[in-house]
């Protein structure tokens, strides 16, 4: 008997590493250790061993299954080891076939640079608030101290609905109508389209975009001014950009002002992008004009304020170097997939 | 405007600055300088030199061997083609290893062309004489150079010395950009005056002497203005026996500096003193003056006019005329009339430097359509005080030149006399406007500096009347600002009160729009917010469509941009064909636009502005595609509830049975669907093109950013299926309403899993089936807890005729 269960061992250990794979190692577990298998059919044959034997030749039994049992199993992690790893061989792929990509779509530049300026001044505490783009005369240019027949309101270039509505030409507009509201004090942006009569080219469009900027309180003063929008030019052109305010004349504002800003192309060196000045001018500014600010119903002995417009288009077309303007109203999706 | 650098140096004789200081600084303290050129910047070595000797080139017939004396006795020898040297004549030469800066022809050589030592057939040529074409200017400007040829200098020059200085090209020409309140500055002087205050340099005007001969002009000229309104002023001056010549070439150099092409004595003259004092003047002959008086009216309606340029113009009732006893002779500050031109022949000249009112020659000027240098000037509103001055210069100067004999005396129709201002001055104000701490006495100093006096007494800045623009201490403020110098004013932020910063909710929710869009695959696109009325034919709109009310501009560029848009699709249609033409594949867009209701029409209030958000596509994708954007766009708006769809929605430019309205609460909140073949034909797309347009104030008003939680279902879902075999003309819509309606409390959702139309089925029948959800928050289902609701969809399928397939 021991000699049989021996002899089964043997047999079985030589089975076993002579299987190849996982299902030859199940034959070869089936053919053992199985209902039908070698090892039981010795159990099964045991109530023809001696009484007094059993227990000696149960043990051996048992001894004999376990160590074929273990075998099996380590056996099978092994070819399982072997068969992932061909597995994973045959599953190589070419990582540089395209991707495929979930189609997002793109924004527009004007918007992704208005979103950076409103995200500037938001952080600064500025409400972003809108106004009509069909806009009274009044608020386009009366109550902004332009009265009728003056000359500003030729080189604003209006298109005219009637005598009294009006393409609006800027943002400024937008100031009058929060004012009026007489909730003070007003920090707020007012982004938007505006319309003058210039012909389509590659530096002008007859509809385009500007953002209004307004803030009004006790003791505002030009060095607010200069401080605020220095700090919009850092944030917006980088750390290192430097700003220049000239004299200007707005009739709205005064003391006005012109704002440049060092060329973020070359720095300040002077380059073709900036024309050799190190400068590129980026917006008008000024004090609100005291007029203006009785206009609109705040008395401009206890409050002042500054005031100060962006070309959004500007921005966008300096800022990522589009050199016609053209491209933002054709919608070419060449063109828009870049932002 | 321009001036010359000489021209502010002869007012300022100490300024000693480079052409870029000077730009620098005039710039930041107000006057705006866009740029600068050097005459003689690609002008070198260029000396004059005097021909002693000429002899015939031993190889060509054409050219010339001259000997050339450049000074210190040195003579060079130069070949030239130029026929019109002689031997005694005094030439400008470049010598070996200068520049000119261009041909002969007139064309210029950006940087110059360079000259050096050579041969011409043989023989030795080390230099190069010029004409005035090569020194970079041309015959216009130096009407005393030959038109073919070498320039030829006057007899006076001095050789050896510089030619380009002797030319006065030794100049930087500045362009500034004045600002309108600037009036001031549209003239030398006041530029002048700018200059000396910036630099801290003395000012020293010209000084005015007294002309005239013993005679008194009021024997030979009256001047009557009847309106004192638009004619604030008139000054006359005659002067007889004129004798028409070249200027001078002092006043012509810089005359040709600012680009004036000098004509004559008399016409500088005019030319001169405008560009000097920014006042024009105009000149009659004063034997064509019928009457010898001048009239100031206004034109009669449709009075016709023959101006001094040959055209016949229309006048009507708001245009200034100047006429003498009989007829207009001039269009108020616009152009004077052919009939009382200067001629060659004149004798006796009627001088006119007056004040009209800006606005109204613009006006004239436009209506007219005509500008001139004068109305350009007159239209800003020039200083009534200026006017005097300015005619006795010009008399000044006639009798400098010897152009004529100055009757004496001036004929002065000033009715209400211009005033300076006084303005209330408050150092500390001004302190407290700009944020600085500059001491009073500095402020005044600055004031002084641009000829405004202080009146100590009454702390009031005496504004002269040729600074209009002073008006309040803000205006002050600015003066002191731009001489303390802007860069100097420290910087700081506001203080106060802190503000929260945020966007509008109607910008959030657009802001939602375009997220969801761009997820979707669509790009933002941006159109005009006008256009043609043509695109209601190209929509296929009909005549009578609410729509075609719209805000029309009275001015537009052209008909393709007169009228605000009323519906946002053509500016979608443009672009997508737009890009179909330039083979774009795929290509998906959007819109934020506003369209513009007009409330009347005429309009007489302003119109609706009513946001749209338009969405559009051709290739990949078909109407439940778009119908997907819409649905992800209201879920993420907070509207959660659900949308139907009217297929009546009634669009003609859509096809008739690929549309729908989308329906939201029982409200219409925008539409979708293909467009119509003939419309995307009208277009030039040959594909399906799919839009929708969802109108915004509808979604905002109904939007939310709040959420709530619901808890995620712990307990298993049931899924039944039901298979259904329906007419074609029943929507599915219908199907998911009875589901809605009859499905129970414990129905979670269905979802549609088949749909087939063809061979299968019957025609005019098409299969169905969907798949419902049924599931309890609190308990595991049994099958009698969803079958009466099931029982009861089947039932009221059946009733709607819808065959059940087990």
């Amino acid at each position: 008997m021991k000699a049989k269960l021996e002899q089964i061992k043997a047999e079985a250990i030589r089975e076993i590493q002579n299987s190849d794979g996982l299902g030859k190692l199940n034959d070869v577990r089936v053919a053992f250790l199985g209902k039908k298998g070698e090892l039981t059919a010795v159990l099964k044959s045991m109530k023809d061993v001696l009484p007094e034997e059993r227990p000696v030749i149960g043990q051996l039994v048992n001894e004999t299954r376990e160590s074929i049992e273990r075998l099996i199993e380590e056996t099978k992690a092994k070819l399982e080891a072997a068969e992932r790893e061909i597995k994973l061989k045959q599953e190589v792929i070419d990582v540089t076939l395209p991707a495929k990509k979930n189609r997002v779509g793109h924004r527009h530049p004007n918007t992704i640079a208005l979103e950076e300026v409103e995200n500037i001044f938001v952080g600064m505490g500025y409400e972003v608030v809108e106004g009509p783009e069909v806009e009274y005369d009044y608020y386009n240019f009366e109550a902004l101290n332009i009265p009728a027949n003056h000359p500003a309101k030729d080189e604003q270039d209006t298109f005219y609905i009637n005598d009294e509505i009006v393409l609006r030409t800027q943002t400024s507009p937008v100031q009058v109508r929060e004012m009026e509201k007489g909730k003070l004090p007003i920090r707020m942006i007012a982004p938007g389209r505006v319309f003058r009569s210039d012909e389509v080219d590659a530096t002008h469009s007859p509809s385009f975009h500007q953002i209004e900027g307004l803030v009004v309180d006790k003791n505002i003063t030009f060095a607010d001014l200069k401080g605020t929008l220095a700090e919009f030019a850092k944030e917006l052109f980088g750390e290192d950009t430097k700003v220049k305010f000239r004299p200007h004349h707005f009739p709205f504002t005064e003391p006005s002002a012109e704002v440049d800003v060092t060329c973020f192309k070359c720095g300040g060196k002077g380059c073709r992008f900036c024309k050799g000045s190190g400068w590129i001018e980026i917006l008008g500014c000024g004090m609100v004009h005291p007029r203006v600010l009785k206009m609109s119903g705040i008395d401009p002995e206890e409050y002042s304020g500054f005031a100060f417009g962006v070309g959004l288009e500007r921005i966008a077309l300096l800022k990522y170097e589009i050199d016609d303007m053209r491209l933002l109203y054709e919608n070419d999706d060449r063109f828009l997939k870049q932002f | 405007m321009n001036t010359s650098l000489s021209w502010i140096k002869a007012y300022v004789p100490d300024l000693d600055v480079t052409a870029q200081e000077y730009m620098d600084a005039m710039t930041l303290s107000g006057s705006k300088v866009e740029g600068f050129e050097k005459l003689d910047a690609d002008l070198d070595k260029i000396v004059i030199g005097q021909i002693t000797k000429i002899d015939k080139h031993p190889d060509a017939d054409k050219l010339v061997v001259c000997q050339v004396n450049i000074g210190t006795n040195e003579e060079i020898q130069i070949v030239t083609g130029a026929s019109n040297v002689r031997e005694g004549q005094k030439v400008p030469v470049v010598l070996d290893g200068g520049r000119v800066a261009g041909g002969h022809d007139g064309k210029k050589t950006p940087g110059g062309i360079k000259i050096k030592k050579g041969k011409l057939r043989g023989v030795p040529s080390n230099g190069m004489m010029c004409s005035i074409e090569e020194l970079g200017s041309t015959t216009d400007m130096y009407p005393e150079a030959p038109e073919e040829g070498i320039y030829i200098f006057g007899e006076d020059a001095v050789v050896g010395e510089s030619a380009i200085t002797a030319l006065g090209l030794d100049d930087v020409v500045f362009e500034y950009e004045i600002t309108s309140n600037r009036v001031d500055c549209f003239g030398v002087l006041g530029l002048a005056r700018e200059a000396a205050a910036t630099f801290g340099k003395d000012f020293k005007p010209p000084i005015v002497t007294a002309t005239g001969n013993q005679e008194d002009v009021n024997d030979y000229i009256k001047v009557t203005v009847k309106d004192a309104e638009l004619c604030p002023r008139y000054c006359a001056r005659v002067v007889k026996n004129i004798k028409i010549a070249p200027s001078p070439q002092w006043m012509q150099r810089r005359l040709a500096a600012q680009g004036i092409r000098p004509i004559n004595n008399i016409v500088d003259i005019t030319n001169y003193v405008m560009e000097e004092y920014g006042q024009p003047m105009h000149a009659y002959d004063l034997d064509t003056i019928a009457g010898k008086e001048i009239v100031v009216r206004r034109a009669a309606k449709d009075e016709k006019f023959v101006t001094l340029d040959g055209q016949e113009r229309t006048m009507d009732e708001s245009v200034l005329m100047i006429c003498d006893g009989e007829k207009a002779v001039g269009i108020a500050g616009i152009m004077g009339g052919e009939n009382s031109m200067i001629t060659d022949n004149v004798q006796t000249m009627l001088f006119e430097a007056a004040c009209f009112d800006g606005t109204n020659i613009r006006l004239s000027s436009k209506k007219i359509g005509l500008r001139t240098d004068a109305s350009g000037k007159f239209e800003k509103g020039l200083d009534p005080n200026n006017a005097i001055d300015a005619i006795n210069r010009a008399c000044q100067l006639i009798e400098e030149l010897g152009a004529g004999e100055v009757v004496g005396g001036v004929v002065d129709a000033y009715g209400k006399v211009k005033e300076g201002r006084r303005v209330a001055f408050d150092a500390q104000k001004v302190n407290q406007l700009l944020g600085t701490e500059i001491d009073k006495e500095t402020m005044i100093g600055y004031f002084k500096k641009i000829d405004l006096d202080y009146d100590f007494d009454k702390e009031e800045v005496i504004v002269p009347s040729w600074r209009q623009d002073l008006e309040c201490l803000a205006d002050l403020a600015e003066e002191v600002a731009r001489f303390y110098g802007y860069d100097n004013i420290p910087t700081s932020l506001p203080s106060g009160e802190a503000t929260t910063g945020k966007l509008s909710f109607k910008l959030r929710v657009e802001a939602l729009a375009r997220d969801t869009a761009e997820f979707c695959g669509f790009s933002q696109g941006m159109t005009y917010s006008f256009e043609s009325p043509k695109v209601f034919d190209k929509l296929l709109i009909p005549e009578d469509s609410e729509l075609r009310k719209t805000v029309v501009i009275s001015n537009p560029l052209g008909e393709d941009f007169s009228i605000m848009r009323t519906i946002s699709l053509n500016g979608m249609l443009t672009s997508l064909s737009t890009n179909f033409n330039r083979r774009n594949k795929n290509v998906r867009l959007y819109e934020l636009g506003n369209i513009y209701l007009p409330k009347q029409i005429p309009v007489t209030e302003l119109p609706e502005e009513r946001m749209q958000f338009t969405l559009g596509m051709y290739g990949e994708g078909d109407f439940y595609t778009m119908k997907g954007v819409v649905e992800e766009f209201f879920d993420k708006a907070g509207l959660h509830g659900k949308e139907s769809y009217d297929p009546q929605a009634g669009k003609p430019f859509l096809h008739p049975g690929r549309q729908a309205n989308v329906i939201y609460e029982g409200k219409i909140v925008g539409y979708l669907g293909e467009i119509h073949p003939q419309v995307a034909d009208n277009y030039e797309i040959k594909d399906r093109v799919y839009v929708a347009v969802i109108d915004m104030p509808e979604i905002t008003a109904l939007a939310s950013f709040d959420r709530k939680y619901q808890g995620i279902a712990k307990f298993p879902a049931v899924n039944r299926d039901i298979s259904m075999v329906m007419p074609k003309h029943i929507l599915v819509g219908e199907v998911e309403k009875i589901f809605d309606a009859k499905g129970g409390q414990y129905l979670e959702g269905y979802e549609l899993f088949d749909l087939y139309e063809g061979a299968q089925i019957k025609s005019g029948y098409k299969s169905v089936a969907y798949s419902l959800t049924f599931r309890a928050q609190d308990k595991t289902l049994e099958e009698a807890d969803y079958t009466p609701a099931m029982n009861k969809i089947l039932k009221a399928l059946e009733e709607l005729g819808i065959e059940l397939r087990k």
